[in-house]
């Protein structure tokens, strides 16, 4: 099957997924890092108001094999957490760029989020 | 297969396959080592040498009691050899046996602690509280506490564990008298308060013997935010109230008087329970429900993220193999006594405390006031008296730290006579025992509440099916013989697990196990009833110097994981005694065991990792440039040899060189020196320190997932900062010898192949697994080979191929063998979508070939669905392993037939069918909703859930 690579979603070399939400971002992972990990089991977010540093741990996602660090695609504080995700992680499968959201995040420096890569660049980088 | 292999003999096979500059001749390899002998002789010679041991009554206690192990048990479990050869149960569906054996040890801990989530065991109680130091330190949400408060009445030997762990990470011990602490709330609030605290550690019942109420002080860790453990007695636990329920977030302790002898300190199997929101950052195995790919209920090992095979340096802990056989022992003692027996024999124990107290006190002998368990102390100034009179009447007690105080610790096996014993042997003269005896009677007919004022287990507990049905031996033994039919162990057929050295365990060499002059003994009897003991340890300590070319040995550490542990600490301790503390950057191939980073990291070293390079091997430019980069700091690199890709890297020399000379040390993992006893020494190609795991390379069985025993030897500089030793290092496992108990398993095994008889057993280890490379490499791609194409012990098969041409994973060929009736091969490690076989001298020709037909009929399975003849996803592979019910259901809709999903190998299959006992797992919906306990009865009642 086919990944796709919205072209509204900027991607972190560590493939965490952000895409703007009006003066938000919210941040997701990409469907081939969802891919690689295999069936994921359990999703570590922070609490609503915690402070995201760009390039930093903000929680961990696992599978039954595998276990990765989240990493902050841009630094903020975050507004909202995907409850969803927390409950239920294979919603993260069924759908990473909508109802497999992570965090909602206020963003600090607008320069981070200019910086990640588009969806051409990630997706012939993770594909090649 | 010489022939097959165009070899004129073993020799030419060792001389090709290992390189020249370290393979030595065989008068060299043997010097030290006996010549061979038949097993009746070595009996005879290790029978002398138990004889010089001597049984006494051991009332010492200290985490070690006289218990009854159950004749059934004895026999259908621990000397079983359907139990004790499986393996650890990562291939769930040939382990439900097992498992379900487990998941009632992991009830019954749960249960006893009031705490949700037990652990399928740990090494030794000391240990297990070192692993509830670290946990409580990770969960604890005071930033960087470093401060860990330590009852002064934990048993001497976790306070010495937990020094030599805490140290190296950072952590200050620090000793309370927690029982005063308790009734002090403001003293402890004080206590509590200091924000460098994150955790507690108490001991119920304590050292001396006394009970008090945790539960004020528990209430005040919690509110406080600091993460208290209680060290419990399992059996005293069955009459109290539950510490979970107390407040306590973690409870840990030892399963030895469970029914599993004392064995002069091991094995046994410890213990470790947590609240939910720990689960995963619990140490060590987990059993979890999950359901199969037929809709029925199934076990696994559940939450594997946790551990150092996936986590690596992040790991929670570096444990791997535990102590799998000695909790399914204790599990099998509570199935056997139901609750009720249990509280039966925990009530007499206190109630003969209580009278021998009376007893005692009837001629001035009164013993320390206070509730307790099992344990009187006495402090008295006639105690040195006391101790030998006992001792001239066949008793061990427990002397003080001074002269003026000991102890009694009373267990399953006291009766009132045996208080009748004591008292006349402790009393003055005869008249006044005669009033002893009267007085401990009296008390024993009209015994008040000996526990009165203790928060007591109120309500019913341990209520699952299991500790109920078979209370009968006839129903006992057959619940067993049916657990075990569902397992795949070594009886049935080889277990080619890669890194894993499943060779046979013969019973030669396990059945000095269960001689009393071995089992029997407690861990701190007086040296002379040890004597036996330490002439084993010595002769076995002085071959494995001679085989790994070292100049000392230290069994204590009580599974590779621990040995990794122990001899990072050695070096650290060398360094640090050079005044070279700073050096802690510990290089470690990314091919590297996960034990190695995990280990590196709890004795306080930096990990960087070192890449491989195309053929297998440690990159060498790679090394030199971090080895280079970090010369300052360098305190060692791990390195396995043959490496764990299976071969023997020609460069190794060149490697020790390279670290020597930038004044690292070289720790070499000894996981597969089964390729090398007899051939070549480690000590003397360069390293400075190795582990062994005796229970691969040296025929102690795997149990099922343990016992361990993991020796490390030394270079001569380290030999005196070994363990026990006056400069050494600080105690790694509760006991000295670690597990004395199994150590006779090794000697047999040394005693009877004697030098010739190892080389001659690694060379044929060497020549069957290039049997096998040769014979599969046209139906999968050996990955890494050595020099002029040869493996060493075990070869990587390359099925990444298959996944690119029929859609298989790793786990469909794993899953499949089980329908031919073999346990797979290591699978996804250390390679992803691979498989190691390691096939060992113990495989006849006849079962290689069985095997190797195996995998070549597998492979045209395979070949069948990149052709297009079979269904990509309905095929025998995806759909494996096939149960009885599945292949006999009125039903059958596949595409394949049922002789090929049952029978693969032919007809010849049907006389000698393993069967499944559940098809495929699901490990994720395991994982998502965790159930690590039996059910209840009323959860029994309810429908279960459709998986995902
Ligand atoms: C290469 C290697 N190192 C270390 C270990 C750890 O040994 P243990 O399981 O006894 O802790 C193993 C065993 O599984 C191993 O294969």
């Amino acid at each position: 099957m086919a990944l796709s690579f919205p072209a509204d979603c900027r991607y972190a070399d560590s493939h965490e997924t952000a895409r703007r939400d009006g003066e938000l971002v919210r941040i997701g992972l990409s469907a081939f890092a969802i891919e690689q990990l295999g069936d994921i089991v359990f999703v570590e977010l922070p609490e609503i108001g915690a402070a995201l540093k760009a390039g930093s741990s903000f929680g961990s996602v696992e599978s039954v094999k595998a276990v990765e660090d989240l990493l902050a695609p841009v630094g903020g504080v975050v507004e909202a957490r995907n409850e969803a995700v927390l409950a239920s992680p294979e919603e993260l499968q069924n759908d990473p760029y909508g109802e497999g959201w992570l965090l909602l995040v206020r963003p600090g420096d607008p320069a981070e989020f200019d910086a990640l890569m588009d969806a051409a660049t990630y997706g012939g980088k993770v594909q090649a | 297969m010489l022939a097959e292999l165009g070899l004129a003999s073993l020799e030419a096979l060792a001389a090709s396959v290992v390189p020249a500059d370290i393979l030595l001749p065989q008068e060299i390899a043997d010097e030290g080592l006996p010549a061979p002998c038949g097993e009746a002789e070595a009996l005879a010679e290790l029978e002398a040498i138990a004889a010089r041991n001597q049984v006494r009554r051991s009332l010492i206690g200290l985490g070690y009691h006289g218990t009854a192990t159950p004749a059934l048990i004895q026999r259908h479990v621990l000397e079983n050899p359907a139990w004790y050869t499986a393996y650890t149960p990562y291939q769930a569906e040939i382990s439900q046996g097992r498992l379900e054996a487990l998941l009632n040890f992991q009830t019954l801990i749960s249960e006893l602690t009031g705490l949700p989530i037990a652990n399928a065991s740990l090494l030794d109680e000391a240990t297990a509280a070192a692993e509830a130091m670290a946990l409580s330190r990770a969960v604890c949400k005071r930033p960087a506490a470093s401060r860990y408060l330590v009852d002064e009445q934990v048993l001497p030997q976790t306070l010495a564990v937990l020094q030599t762990r805490a140290e190296p990470v950072g952590i200050s011990l620090e000793l309370v008298d927690a029982s005063a602490l308790a009734a002090d709330p403001a003293a402890a609030a004080a206590e509590l308060a200091v924000p460098d605290v994150f955790g507690l550690l108490l001991q119920l019942p304590a050292t001396s013997g006394l009970l008090w109420d945790p539960a004020p002080l528990l209430a005040q860790a919690r509110a406080a935010g600091v993460i208290a453990t209680v060290a419990i007695d399992p059996l005293a636990q069955v009459l109290l109230a539950p510490v979970g329920e107390l407040g306590a977030s973690i409870a840990i302790g030892s399963a030895q008087r469970l029914g599993v002898p004392m064995m002069a300190g091991g094995p046994h199997a410890a213990f470790f329970a947590t609240e939910e929101a720990y689960k995963r950052q619990i140490p060590g195995r987990l059993v979890g429900q999950s359901l199969d790919a037929e809709g029925r209920p199934a076990l696994r090992l559940a939450l594997q993220t946790r551990e150092q095979h996936i986590r690596r340096d992040k790991a929670t802990s570096n444990i791997c193999t535990a102590q799998v056989l000695l909790a399914v022992m204790a599990s099998f003692y509570a199935v056997h006594h139901g609750p009720e027996g249990l509280a039966a024999i925990a009530r007499r124990i206190v109630t003969l405390r209580a009278a021998l107290a009376a007893g005692l006190a009837q001629v001035g002998l009164a013993p320390e006031a206070g509730a307790g368990f099992d344990t009187l102390r006495l402090v008295t100034p006639r105690a040195p008296e006391l101790l030998q009179r006992a001792a001239a009447a066949g008793f061990n007690l427990r002397p003080g730290s001074g002269n003026g105080e000991l102890a009694i610790s009373l267990d399953e096996l006291s009766t009132p006579a045996e208080l009748e014993a004591l008292l006349n042997a402790l009393a003055p003269d005869g008249a006044s025992a005669a009033a002893a005896c009267a007085a401990c009677s009296a008390a024993l007919d009209h015994a008040e509440n000996p526990l009165a004022g203790l928060p007591l287990r109120q309500r019913p507990w341990l209520q699952q099916r299991v500790f109920h049905q078979y209370r009968s031996e006839t129903e006992l033994l057959r619940y067993i013989q049916r657990l075990v039919s569902k397992d795949l162990s070594l009886v049935h057929g080889m277990i080619p697990l890669g890194s894993c050295t499943m060779k046979l365990n013969a019973a030669a060499e396990l059945a000095p196990v269960s001689w009393p002059a071995f089992a029997q003994l407690h861990p701190f009897a007086p040296a002379e009833q040890l004597a036996g003991y330490a002439q084993l340890s010595q002769q076995l300590e002085a071959w494995l110097a001679a085989i790994t070319g070292f100049a000392a040995v230290s069994l204590q550490p009580n599974a590779g994981s621990q040995g990794e542990y122990a001899g990072l600490l050695v070096i650290r301790a060398w360094h640090n005694s050079r005044g070279q503390g700073h050096r802690d950057v510990c290089l470690i191939p990314t091919s590297a065991h996960g034990t190695n980073p995990a280990s590196a990291v709890m004795a306080g070293l930096r990990v960087v990792p070192v890449a491989c390079d195309e053929a297998g091997n440690v990159d060498l430019a790679d090394l030199e440039a971090k080895a280079s980069e970090h010369a300052d700091q360098l305190a060692a690199l791990m390195v396995t040899y043959p490496s764990t890709h299976g071969v023997f890297e020609p460069q190794i020399r060149r490697i020790c060189a390279l670290v020597h000379e930038r004044g690292g040390q070289v720790y070499l993992d000894g996981a597969n020196l089964n390729a090398q006893v007899g051939l070549c020494k480690p000590g003397l190609y360069g390293a400075d320190v190795c582990h062994l795991n005796l229970h691969k390379t040296f025929c102690i069985p795997h149990g099922g997932g343990g016992p361990g025993v993991g020796p490390i030897a030394v270079a001569a500089h380290l030999a005196p900062l070994l363990p026990g030793r006056d400069l050494g290092i600080g105690p790694v496992s509760a006991a000295p010898w670690g597990s004395a108990g199994i150590l006779p398993i090794s000697w047999m095994y040394i005693r009877m192949m004697g030098g010739r008889g190892l080389r001659t057993a690694s060379c044929v280890a060497l020549l069957a697994a290039n049997l096998v490379a040769r014979r599969l490499e046209p139906h999968y791609p050996v990955l890494f080979k050595g020099e002029g194409g040869w493996v060493a012990h075990e070869c990587i098969l390359d099925l990444r191929p298959l996944q690119r041409s029929a859609g298989l994973v790793v786990d469909d060929l794993a899953k499949r063998l089980m329908d031919y009736g073999f346990h797979a091969p290591t699978v996804s490690w250390p390679v992803a979508g691979t498989v190691m076989v390691e096939p060992t001298e113990s495989e006849s020709l006849a079962e290689l070939d069985r095997f190797c037909s195996a995998m070549t009929a597998i492979r045209a399975e395979a070949e069948a669905i990149a052709e297009g003849h079979s269904d990509p996803a309905n095929n025998p592979l995806k759909r494996a392993p096939h149960t009885l019910a599945a292949v006999s259901a009125d039903v059958w809709d596949r595409p394949y037939s049922r002789s090929q999903a049952a029978f693969p190998a032919g007809s010849d299959q049907q006389a000698s069918k393993f069967w499944p006992a559940v098809a495929r797992i699901d490990n994720a919906y395991g994982d998502r909703n965790l159930v690590c306990t039996c059910p209840t009865v009323e959860e029994l009642a309810q429908p279960l859930p459709l998986a995902s």
